[in-house]
């Protein structure tokens, strides 16, 4: 079973690898997009850590819910709004258990990526975080307790962004000279996915 | 313009929310609305929500919420977002429920001509349907 203190593991390596990988994504953000991914991000993350320690919330659920409340008011780009909706529509799937199933959890984690894509109005092929995160969504879903298969999956479908044309966002605007450059956003969610991994990987051990 | 927003109580205007990423044009449009809508106390009530949580380029859910909640008489608010985080972050706080106030709806419109149309028609008293489907006609004006 997931419990709270998975969760908070998951959130707490995810900004520890958002920290540590800032220069990074707001160096793949100036290729194609308004170089400030990393800095968003770390900023959101930063939030996030914050109330987590400040609220203490007592259930996965709540935990995703507060995450993804504080990404929407503090991350200020696109990513704010998407990556809340992810963390707080996978939350809200999750209702009010004290410990949720990996079964639950990967059930849960497609609700979420279907409500970014419903949000952005983006399908994986669009050069988007989506690109990482349904592949790990339906690595997790085909083996919920795979987290390892699922950061693999994320990884290889942020470098699979490489040779796509941006169809969504500013990196749209460029057309063909997006081709060539590996998306931020799905970079980012790699990251996400394989913080997941970490979390996973502590408590085993 | 379509009706009152409730019988005896033209009063209370439809509120228009101008999101932008730089708060410079958010205001400056805001003022460019409220002035060819005849501004003045008659005037609907506009707020700009422009920038991001740092004060940079970007977008603020918590102005935006401000903004919302400033010009909100009852009669509903519309908001109008420039681009990107703009926009996704309005429906992502819509799509949440609690954080904007009830009635508020994200007007699918071009920015400034949008903006115009909007506060044009809640000035005189439109409704919010009558509000968004200003707003949302604007698109259709051809400029060649």
């Amino acid at each position: 079973m997931l419990d709270t203190e998975f969760f908070r593991r998951w959130l707490s390596a995810a900004a520890a690898a958002v920290d540590r990988e800032a220069d990074r994504l707001t160096e793949l953000d100036s290729a194609i997009g308004d170089a400030d991914h990393g800095t968003n991000l770390r900023r959101g993350f930063a939030a996030v850590t914050a109330a987590l320690e400040a609220e203490g919330p007592a259930t996965p659920g709540a935990v995703l819910v507060l995450a993804g409340g504080r990404l929407i008011s503090s991350v200020g780009g696109a990513s704010g709004p998407l990556y809340g909706t992810l963390l707080r529509s996978t939350g809200k799937s999750l209702g009010p258990a004290d410990e949720v199933s990996p079964e639950q959890f990967a059930g849960a984690l497609r609700e979420g990526v279907a409500a970014v894509s419903r949000l952005g109005g983006a399908v994986p092929g669009d050069k988007t975080m989506l690109d990482a995160l349904e592949p790990a969504a339906a690595a997790l879903a085909k083996d919920p307790e795979g987290f390892a298969s699922a950061r693999s999956a994320a990884a290889d479908g942020a470098l699979a962004t490489v040779p796509l044309r941006a169809r969504k966002g500013r990196a749209s605007y460029l057309g063909e000279r997006s081709i060539g450059h590996q998306d931020p956003g799905a970079t980012s969610s790699a990251l996400l996915v394989a913080a997941l991994a970490e979390a996973a990987v502590r408590e085993a051990s | 313009m379509s009706g009152g927003t409730a019988a005896g109580g033209r009063t209370a205007r439809v509120g228009v929310v101008l999101v932008s990423h730089s708060a410079r044009v958010a205001e400056s449009v805001a003022e460019l609305a409220s002035e060819l809508a005849g501004g003045g106390a008659q005037g609907a009530p506009v707020a700009a929500a422009g920038g991001g949580p740092d004060g940079g380029t970007g977008t603020s859910a918590e102005l935006i919420a401000a903004a919302a909640r400033s010009v909100d008489a009852g009669a509903g608010v519309a908001v109008l977002a420039d681009l990107g985080s703009a926009v996704l972050t309005v429906k992502a706080l819509l799509a949440e429920g609690g954080e904007l106030p009830p009635g508020t709806r994200l007007v699918d419109a071009p920015f400034v001509e949008g903006a115009v149309a909007a506060v044009v028609t809640a000035s005189a008293g439109g409704d919010l349907d009558a509000v968004a489907a200003a707003a949302g006609e604007a698109y259709g004006y051809r400029k060649e």
